[in-house]
């Protein structure tokens, strides 16, 4: 993380209480006036244009993108859209994409990678749908392809999670050079809910499942899997949604000039040096240890003899 | 939920075990009732088929280099507890009765039914390779615990210790190299038994580091996938250990070298929404669950009742998400057979290219 962004964030630590359970930070990021990812993309971005269906199946509401200016850079942006009402919700799949949502974002980044755009995606769903349809077009493997694409992507990828970060539906748009969170969004291997029922076997467990799981922005940045935390305004982003925006920009402008600096200002050799870059920064993340060649029978932790965190 | 094969002694009546363990990883079942660690000399293919590569044992593009300290691991796992030869195992899918011998042999496929078992790590890479050319490695590294994780019940760590105990592995892949009909190739294989198959830090760790050595030796690479997605109890480190090896395969793919995906019973999550979907080939054995969701996720979600077969292996086939459903006894000379294309196909590039320095 930039020095920069961690001094601002720790100054706006002291300035107001923060928003520090996790359980309160899942309600906030599901919160149905918080600013969706068309609110980000029209926010932040001029003339979008919303580039639609996957050329195989059909279009997906659930998850949009198109191309737009960013600050006097044409990008292609990507994000999880969710509804404010349940007949919105309906048409958004509640921002649950299906395979063909997923292969309209492999399109369009392809694309982006044809023309050389950075790719800005706004992550917000409570995971990819896992309906009959998802089955029978392949979900999986459409997630997959679209993780494969974005480690391999030449162009420089920043990916803020807006609200919910829901496991491989969120990951398939969120392989980056930077992922970005806002101060109140989650992501999660799966969600509270899901968490409660699988590791507690009690559904109403959820809130001590999203404590247990490490789900915040703070949590996350400790561990050095997300880049960087989006101060929101106090209350959270959907109560001052235009100051959310001025912010959001200036983070998002902060870190694409930056990689625009490091990498792909300097030809194919920075382009190259941007890739292994994302790849390290991925291949790093993990907590492992190596047991001592000599060691006796493993009967537990208490038996390791010699530890190599990675982190 | 199928059951798996009942114990029924000489003497005296059956003793079933139940299901012991649910979890995130979908339904883990008690696949260690028949304790078949006992390994045995993986059974000859036909020898017609195994004849088939005899006549051309092209010279090799890829080489495995031996690593001198690396010894096989696998033996060391043998023969903890034979099947005592007369015992009669009732196939918990057909309900006949079988000889377990005639099971062993037949890569605990019902001889009857043709119902595919569960299959530990193990036993996979002995039925897999050529007998004794496994050389495992990073088989010391064991899982952190980066959440510090607890619930009302148990610790991460705890859980952690039991199951190693439990199944006598550090981890839920086993990761190394050795040779499928002569021919060399790195091999990953997911034990269902170690928390599901899940994938935690250590799985993404030992997958990634297979990967980076078979971009060094230039050999193929097998990975045979069971699992219930990611370890839920290294939250975020196990999600991204999705975008870490299908990173590490996109570079395998990059440098010209074949990835073949294996799929077994059960494969969900991600795994499947990852490393395991983006292969070269993408095989997979007849009736194995395989989906994204798991059914019960789905039948929750939609309030609808799934048809029977869906989310099979013969399913992943006809929505055109696979190559082929194999058979476990063809599974060795189909990979053969690929391996083989490959092979000769990387033998012709590299020919071509040094034509083309010498027209220079
Ligand atoms: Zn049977």
């Amino acid at each position: 993380m930039p020095d920069k962004e961690k001094d601002r964030k720790d100054r706006d630590k002291d300035k107001k209480p923060a928003i520090s359970g996790a359980w309160e930070k899942v309600l906030l990021a599901r919160h149905v006036q918080r600013p969706h990812a068309l609110d980000f993309i029209n926010g932040l971005t001029k003339d979008f244009m919303e580039l639609r269906g996957d050329r195989h199946f059909g279009d997906d509401a659930a998850l949009v993108g198109g191309i737009a200016q960013f600050e006097g850079r044409t990008v292609m942006v990507l994000g999880n859209q969710k509804g404010r009402d349940t007949k919105e919700n309906i048409y958004r799949n509640f921002g649950t994409a299906r395979a063909e949502g997923y292969r309209k974002a492999f399109r369009l980044m392809q694309h982006a990678a044809k023309f050389k755009l950075p790719i800005l995606t706004f992550v917000d769903t409570g995971g990819a749908f896992p309906g009959k349809e998802s089955e029978e077009r392949g979900i999986a493997v459409a997630l997959a392809e679209n993780i494969l694409l974005m480690s391999r992507l030449p162009v420089p990828i920043i990916s803020l999670v807006t609200g919910e970060g829901g496991s491989g539906g969120a990951l398939a748009i969120s392989v980056s050079d930077r992922l970005l969170m806002l101060e109140n969004a989650v992501y999660s291997v799966a969600s509270p809910e899901g968490s409660a029922t699988i590791l507690w076997r009690d559904v109403s467990q959820a809130a001590a499942a999203a404590e247990a799981m490490k789900i915040t922005a703070p949590d996350l940045l400790g561990f050095g899997i997300i880049d960087g935390v989006i101060p929101e305004p106090a209350g959270g982003a959907h109560t001052n949604p235009n100051e959310m925006m001025v912010t959001a920009r200036e983070y998002m402008l902060r870190n694409l000039t930056e990689l625009e600096d490091k990498y792909t200002s300097r030809g194919e050799a920075g382009i190259q040096a941007m890739l292994e870059a994302r790849y390290q920064k991925y291949r790093k993340i993990g907590s492992w240890q190596e047991l001592a060649e000599q060691a006796p029978e493993l009967n537990g932790l208490s038996d390791i003899l010699q530890a190599n965190p990675s982190h | 939920m199928e059951k798996l094969f009942k114990r029924i002694p000489k003497v005296g009546g059956e003793s079933e075990k139940e299901p012991t363990e649910s979890s995130s990883e979908g339904t883990i079942e008690p696949q260690d009732q028949l304790k078949t660690e006992k390994v045995e000399k993986a059974p000859e293919i036909s020898p017609e088929k195994a004849k088939k590569h005899e006549g051309h044992t092209p010279k090799f593009s890829w080489s495995i280099k031996p690593q001198g300290d690396q010894k096989p691991k696998q033996a060391a796992r043998t023969d903890k507890a034979d099947i005592p030869d007369d015992l009669w195992i009732k196939c918990a899918h057909c309900k006949e009765l079988i000889y377990s011998k005639e099971f062993e042999n037949n890569k605990k496929v019902c001889p009857k039914c043709g119902f595919h078992f569960r299959l530990t790590a193990y036993e996979r890479v002995n039925f897999t390779l050529d007998e004794g050319s496994f050389e495992e490695i990073n088989a010391r590294l064991v899982t952190g615990d980066p959440l510090n994780f607890t619930t009302a019940t148990e610790t991460y760590q705890v859980k952690s210790d039991q199951t190693r105990a439990k199944t006598g592995l550090n981890e839920s892949i086993v990761t190394g190299f050795g040779t499928l009909e002569g021919l060399p190739v790195a091999l990953a294989v997911c034990d269902f038994n170690y928390m599901g198959g899940s994938m935690g830090s250590v799985f993404g760790e030992k997958l990634v580091r297979l990967v980076e050595q078979a971009l060094e030796r230039r050999v193929p690479l097998l990975a045979v996938s069971a699992s219930g997605g990611a370890r839920m109890h290294e939250g975020m480190f196990s999600l991204m250990q999705m975008a870490k090896t299908t990173a590490a395969f996109a570079r395998l793919g990059e440098a010209g070298l074949p990835f073949i995906s294996l799929l077994v019973d059960p494969c969900t999550g991600g795994v499947i929404a990852s490393y395991a979907s983006v292969a070269d080939i993408i095989l997979a054995e007849p009736g194995a669950l395989l989906g994204f969701a798991g059914p019960r996720v789905i039948e929750q979600v939609t309030k609808q009742k799934l048809p029977p077969g869906f989310q099979t292996a013969e399913f992943f086939l006809e929505h055109g998400m696979i190559d082929q459903v194999v058979a476990r006894k063809e599974l060795r000379p189909v990979i053969a057979k690929l391996l083989h294309h490959y092979q000769t196909a990387v033998a012709q590039n590299e020919a071509r290219e040094r034509e083309v320095t010498y027209a220079r």
